[in-house]
């Protein structure tokens, strides 16, 4: 099956991202295998009730895996537990966030996702790849876009998304197309052949979006993207993402530590505090749940993803969150793109 | 792609609808096996090629040093005579020293340049692709070494016009790129093995200084080994550069060399270089 699924499917899962954590979402899973090419009922039926023969299991793969798994994610720095035990799917074709201040082990989360640190096999999979025994393939389905600005700043536009389609393996005679498709989705067509430090920092992440989709990942993974950023470019930038996720049904997988723009863009988010989540949901979900218990019912009343995330995390933002690297780290970025 | 968007999300799609996303649909197909190596390779030469092109200001200030090297050191040991060359003029036998000094100086600046891509976000990135880490090492290796031979062209043109008789045999000009590139290959990994080590920009600097200069000295570039005390002997044999100085003054001069020995423990150098480089840059990525 290609990466960005039939025409059926897709609607199908959409539902089971906004419908959250219900018991609909086994159901829709079963259909969305049972639609997918290929498939006929009793596949689906395997698919839905375990393991199966070897074959079956893989055609079933595409169709109705998580884009993420993480099981029981545990990843220490010396004595400092940066994740602890984290449990964590994300579905196919949603926009899930992952939320949390500074230091509370979005990144190194997102580092293990990406294959970046090594974790015990089983841990992670990425549509059903091990990310420690299945680097490459893993690394074939991912676009990633790190937090700090990493276009290189001595090379074109044009240059930049060039070396990632090389790195990629795009053939030669459909680089030049891929690449320029790649800038127009952001945008970046004009100001291609200009050198990236000339560029605005709303201007390098699009660059770097457009770096991570010439690859045509089915995981787009983003570290912060609007860190820094003015308020403009904050809603420019997820536009873009958002107009090529509508046109490529890619999924993705982004933190940030604004719960405003998680309210506005995600599907579903996670609220992480120090490298355990402590809810999950789409954000009407959890504002809603927090309504209820506080007897909030009016709808222009109810609390913002902060109060949750503030209700959850109990004592909370204290000053134990985020250490001087990570503050150091996060305003040099926002100084670089300012 | 029917799609209703379930979520509430605003305006976005009207504002920033990408057109033609046709072939960013599909993945590109996977080069696999030996393939992946030399395409590495190539994509890391392309943007050292690339970045040259937009500053070429770096070329003409690193002509500077090797014509200032051979114009005064050069001309100076010349009129008096004090360095036994077996017979050739002493700027023709600095000549060759001071093409390998100059790429190893452009080599060991590489350790630099991971560990700033390291604090930018570059390397992290490509680390993400799928570009084993020996091919990234090895791709970064032979930049700099396609670097050093634009360099060495450079110095080899300066060395011509203060008249230094240099052959200009087609082969042996191709047996030098060889040696330029292998010798920058494995100072290149040098340094990048010990930004494996140190993982900080200023440490590296302070190592690179305190390495270049006994890399340099203790070698066969501006005198010949024979002069050498004993113990100096014994470091100049086991130094890269003194293999690739006494392949490029074969090549170039036509002195009498060990050029199998030469390429042999360059490719040598090069080949532990590179597997030392990759087995330490995970730690740049943590």
């Amino acid at each position: 099956m290609t990466p960005h699924t039939t025409g059926e499917g897709e609607p199908v899962r959409q539902g089971s991202g906004a419908s959250g954590d219900g018991p609909g979402h086994g159901e829709v899973r079963v259909g969305v295998a049972a639609t997918g090419p290929g498939a006929d009922d009793v596949q689906a039926g395997v698919a839905a009730t375990g393991p199966g023969a070897h074959e079956v299991q893989a055609e079933v793969t595409d169709a109705g895996t998580d884009a993420v798994t993480c099981s029981g994610l545990t990843y220490t720095f010396g004595d400092t537990t940066a994740v602890d035990a984290l449990d964590l799917s994300v579905r196919d074709g949603e926009v899930f966030g992952l939320l949390g201040p500074n230091g509370a082990g979005k990144t190194t989360a997102i580092r293990c996702i990406t294959t970046l640190l090594p974790v015990p096999a089983g841990m992670v999979r990425v549509f059903g790849h091990d990310a420690t025994r299945e680097r490459m393939p893993v690394r074939r389905l991912l676009g990633y876009v790190p937090q700090q600005l990493s276009a290189d700043s001595g090379l074109t536009g044009r240059e930049n998304v060039e070396l990632f389609a090389r790195v990629f393996d795009v053939p030669r005679r459909e680089r030049a197309a891929r690449v320029a498709e790649a800038l127009a989705a952001v945008d970046l067509t004009e100001a291609a052949g200009r050198l990236a430090k000339t560029y605005s920092g709303g201007m390098i992440r699009r660059l770097e979006l457009a770096q991570a989709l010439v690859s045509a990942p089915r995981l787009l993974i983003l570290d912060e993207p609007t860190i820094g950023l003015d308020p403009i470019a904050r809603t420019s930038v997820w536009e873009h993402i958002n107009a090529v996720r509508a046109a490529t049904g890619m999924t993705v997988l982004v933190t940030t530590h604004y719960m405003d723009e998680a309210d506005q863009y995600c599907d579903r988010v996670a609220l992480m505090h120090r490298g355990r989540i402590h809810a999950l949901g789409t954000p009407a979900q959890l504002r809603a749940g927090l309504g209820e218990r506080r007897g909030v019912t009016e709808p222009g009343e109810l609390p913002t993803l902060e109060d949750v995330f503030r209700d959850v995390a109990g004592s909370g933002l204290d000053d134990k969150s985020g250490d001087f690297s990570d503050v150091r780290s996060t305003r040099r970025t926002a100084s670089r793109v300012s | 792609m029917s799609e209703a968007p379930a979520a509430p999300r605003p305006v976005s799609a009207d504002r920033a609808r990408p057109v033609g996303l046709d072939l960013l649909l599909v993945a590109p197909p996977a080069r696999t096996g030996w393939r992946v190596l030399p395409a590495r390779v190539g994509a890391m030469c392309a943007v050292e090629l690339q970045k040259l092109r937009h500053d070429r200001a770096e070329l003409y200030t690193r002509a500077v040093q090797p014509a200032l090297w051979l114009l005064i050191f050069g001309e100076t040991f010349t009129r008096i005579q004090a360095i036994p060359t077996g017979g050739i003029p002493y700027i023709d036998y600095l000549a060759p020293g001071i093409i390998a000094q100059s790429a190893m100086f452009i080599a060991i600046f590489y350790g630099i340049m991971i560990i700033w891509e390291r604090d930018a976000g570059i390397l992290t990135k490509l680390l993400v692709t799928p570009t084993p880490r020996s091919a990234l090492i090895t791709g970064k290796a032979f930049a700099a070494g396609l670097k050093a031979l634009i360099q060495a062209v450079v110095v080899i043109v300066i060395a011509a016009l203060l008249g230094v008789g240099m052959t200009w045999n087609p082969l042996r000009l191709l047996g030098v790129a060889v040696i330029v590139v292998l010798g920058s290959a494995f100072f290149a990994c040098l340094s990048m093995t010990i930004a494996g080590i140190v993982l900080t920009r200023d440490r590296l600097m302070g190592i690179g200084q305190a390495i270049t200069m006994p890399l340099f000295f203790g070698s066969n570039a501006l005198y010949p080994v024979d002069v050498m005390p004993g113990w100096l002997q014994v470091i100049s044999k086991a130094n890269p550069l003194s293999y690739q100085v006494d392949a490029l003054r074969g090549l170039l001069l036509g002195t009498p060399a060990h050029l199998a020995l030469d390429y042999g423990v360059l490719a040598l150098a090069a080949g532990l270089g590179i597997w030392s480089a990759s087995s330490l840059l995970g730690r740049l990525a943590r």
